[in-house]
């Protein structure tokens, strides 16, 4: 790539930088770092939750798994939508209204103690590292993109410290705004995008469905295939569906909007512009497939790299390589389905349009990971270190360091499983990350905010069964076991979920506990009303 | 106003109060059969990748297949029920103030 496409770069990560910047004086306390004052009006949080939601995982990463797997790709797209019924109707407004800065803040109104508070600030640092390490490997894709000469680490490493910067000067105003920059520029850039494909089709769409169809692209199985196929896209689904609603960085923006009518409306915003965006992301996996193919989508090397790469390749290889090399100009030695959406934009706008496309997918990520190190170091300065350590004592500036200290620590963190990581397609890691929250999370949220007979032993029992079969599950999966994986499927929802609604329920009925029922009355007028929010 | 500390027992008389405690029946009628229906219409896309494999993967004239078709339907009854609680909370919102006012009133008496 030119430089041109590093000076577009350059300017769209400046442009974020001064955003931040100028919030940056704005948001000394802790109320203005994680609730932005409660300023936000619906339709801004609305932009705000879409520029949250649409993250570089969902726009690179689905474009690249519709490219590549057509149907399956589509049902992450879909999910990822219809999930916010959910979220609509049983927690937006509850939430907004009951809560202040956390999750935890939620789930530990009426079962009070220390522990739940403990336990669900884990689950919040926990859900919120994976989404985190797959925008870090999205991150990463893209600057080895635009560098030829960078190596993957390294790329991934640079994504990781700019984010870095971002959170430890801005705090929620700055990513409120960034967001929304992002998002508007994200929805043009796939608008743009979009036209470009169509135009390709004459604007013909049953030109576009012959030739994906030409693929069998608009079949199911080719990426949950097998025969276990079907019950891993019934995992999937479910994971997604539910996860949303257990996300803690777009449940934080409920705690933004000065009312429960705002909440609902910046639901109603968030719905409306991620449904657009999904169906015009799923044209461009679809235009990647067919206009570009999937052979070449992945980082393309070419002049001395390539012939360097060639001679060092298996020498089976190098004769189509070569073949590749005088037919392109470029070889692309890995295929890479992150990539899909700039490289199908290179094919057809060329290098400039290309630069444009990463350059916004990057400040998507960088936009991304500000709201997620937020919600994580909500989670430790807030509960774990100001209300669990501290016992509220300590000072607001006290907990300010804490919160940007563990934004480093997240960071870096993330930077390392990145580099673990690369190559994975990221969505596919997003959608771990909802299986994680929609085990750890959902069940005891729900639960504590709806069933008065809900303890205290059943919501820490519940998050921890979520979290560790979740995880573990992960941890003996195909993905990271391959043929010796011990659990068949790619995602643990269809197991985790049920299982941590169950031992809540079960917990629940196994030991009274009077005194998270007697505040149940305060939080349930409290939730469904308003009164007492602002109190 | 001057806020106060609300104890337990108002709180839980408040919870107990027949305005409060229609408001949240009619919350929960609209609100759990519409989660409901949405997550049978919703799971019923992997249910009939399971069951109905081969007609889920039929063609469908226009070309898309039966799954395409159903997932793109989803995208509409995901707007069509948030239009429909838009709507629906309208009345909630302005019962929740009602009683949020009179709350008040007692509270500072």
């Amino acid at each position: 790539m030119t430089q041109a496409t590093l000076v577009m770069f350059g300017v769209f990560v400046g442009i974020a930088l001064v955003i931040t910047y100028w919030a940056a004086g704005r948001s000394t306390s802790s109320r203005g770092f994680y609730a932005a004052h409660r300023e936000i009006s619906g339709a801004q949080n609305g932009w705000a939750i879409a520029g949250d939601y649409m993250s570089g995982a969902s726009f690179l990463g689905v474009a690249g798994l519709v490219a590549f797997y057509g149907f399956d790709g589509f049902l992450y797209a879909a999910g990822w939508l219809v999930a916010y019924v959910v979220v609509l109707l049983l927690l937006a407004e509850p939430l907004r209204n009951a809560g202040r800065y956390t999750v935890a803040d939620v789930i530990a109104f009426r079962l009070g103690g220390s522990a739940v508070r403990a336990v669900a600030a884990l689950t919040t640092l926990s859900v919120t590292l994976f989404y985190m390490v797959a925008q870090v490997v999205g991150a990463g894709s893209i600057v080895n993109m635009l560098v030829q000469r960078l190596d993957e680490p390294v790329a991934i490493a640079i994504a990781g410290f700019l984010m870095i910067i971002y959170v430890l000067f801005g705090g929620m105003l700055a990513t409120t705004w960034v967001q929304i920059i992002k998002g508007i520029l994200l929805i043009g850039a796939t608008m743009l995008l979009t036209v470009l494909v169509l135009l390709h089709f004459g604007f013909s769409l049953p030109a576009m469905v012959t030739a994906v169809n030409a693929q069998q692209l608009l079949q199911p199985g080719h990426y949950f295939g097998g025969p276990q196929g079907p019950l891993d896209t019934l995992s999937l689904a479910l994971a997604l569906v539910i996860g949303t609603a257990g996300l803690p960085h777009i449940l934080m923006r409920f705690f933004t909007v000065p009312s429960a009518r705002a909440a609902r409306l910046s639901v109603g915003w968030a719905m409306g512009i991620i449904g657009i965006f999904y169906l015009l992301t799923t044209v461009v996996g679809f235009g990647a497939a067919t206009i570009v193919g999937k052979e070449h989508i992945g980082k393309h090397v070419t002049d001395t790299q390539a012939i360097r790469y060639i001679a060092h390749a298996d020498p089976q290889q190098r004769p189509q390589l070569n073949a590749d090399l005088l037919r392109d100009g470029y070889i692309v030695p890995r295929e890479d389905s992150n990539l899909a959406a700039p490289v199908l934009a290179h094919a057809l706008g060329g290098p400039l349009m290309a630069a444009f496309i990463a350059a916004v997918a990057f400040s998507t990520i960088l936009a991304v990971v500000v709201g997620l190190t937020i919600a994580a170091s909500g989670a430790f300065a807030h509960d774990i270190w100001y209300v669990l350590v501290r016992r509220r004592q300590g000072s607001d500036h006290e907990q300010m360091l804490v919160a940007r200290t563990t934004a480093l620590l997240v960071g870096f963190i993330s930077i390392i499983l990145g580099i673990k990581l690369r190559g994975v397609n990221v969505a596919f890691l997003v959608g771990l990350a909802f299986a994680v929250a929609a085990s750890a999370n959902v069940p005891a949220l729900l639960l504590s905010l709806t069933w008065k007979r809900f303890t205290r032993f059943a919501a820490i029992a519940s998050m921890l069964t979520g979290l560790i079969v979740s995880l573990g599950l992960i941890a003996v999966s195909p993905e990271v076991l391959h043929e010796h994986a011990i659990f068949p499927l790619q995602n643990p929802g269809v197991v985790s979920i049920p299982l941590s609604f169950a031992v809540a329920v079960i917990a629940t009925f196994l030991r009274r506990d009077k005194e998270s029922e007697a505040n149940f009355g305060q939080l349930q007028v409290r939730a469904n009303t308003g009164l007492g929010a602002e109190l | 106003m001057q806020h106060r500390h609300v104890t337990a027992r108002e709180w839980d008389e408040l919870a107990a109060d027949p305005e409060f405690t229609a408001l949240l029946r009619a919350r929960r009628r609209f609100v759990i059969p519409a989660t409901c229906i949405f997550l049978l219409v919703f799971l019923g896309l992997p249910a009939g990748l399971i069951a109905q494999p081969s007609l889920m993967s039929s063609t469908l004239p226009g070309g898309l297949t039966v799954a395409y078709a159903y997932g793109l339907s989803l995208f509409v009854v995901a707007w069509l029920l948030l239009a429909l609680y838009l709507r629906a909370a309208k009345s909630f919102d302005d019962r929740a103030a009602a009683f949020v006012e009179r709350a008040h009133a007692e509270l500072s008496k």
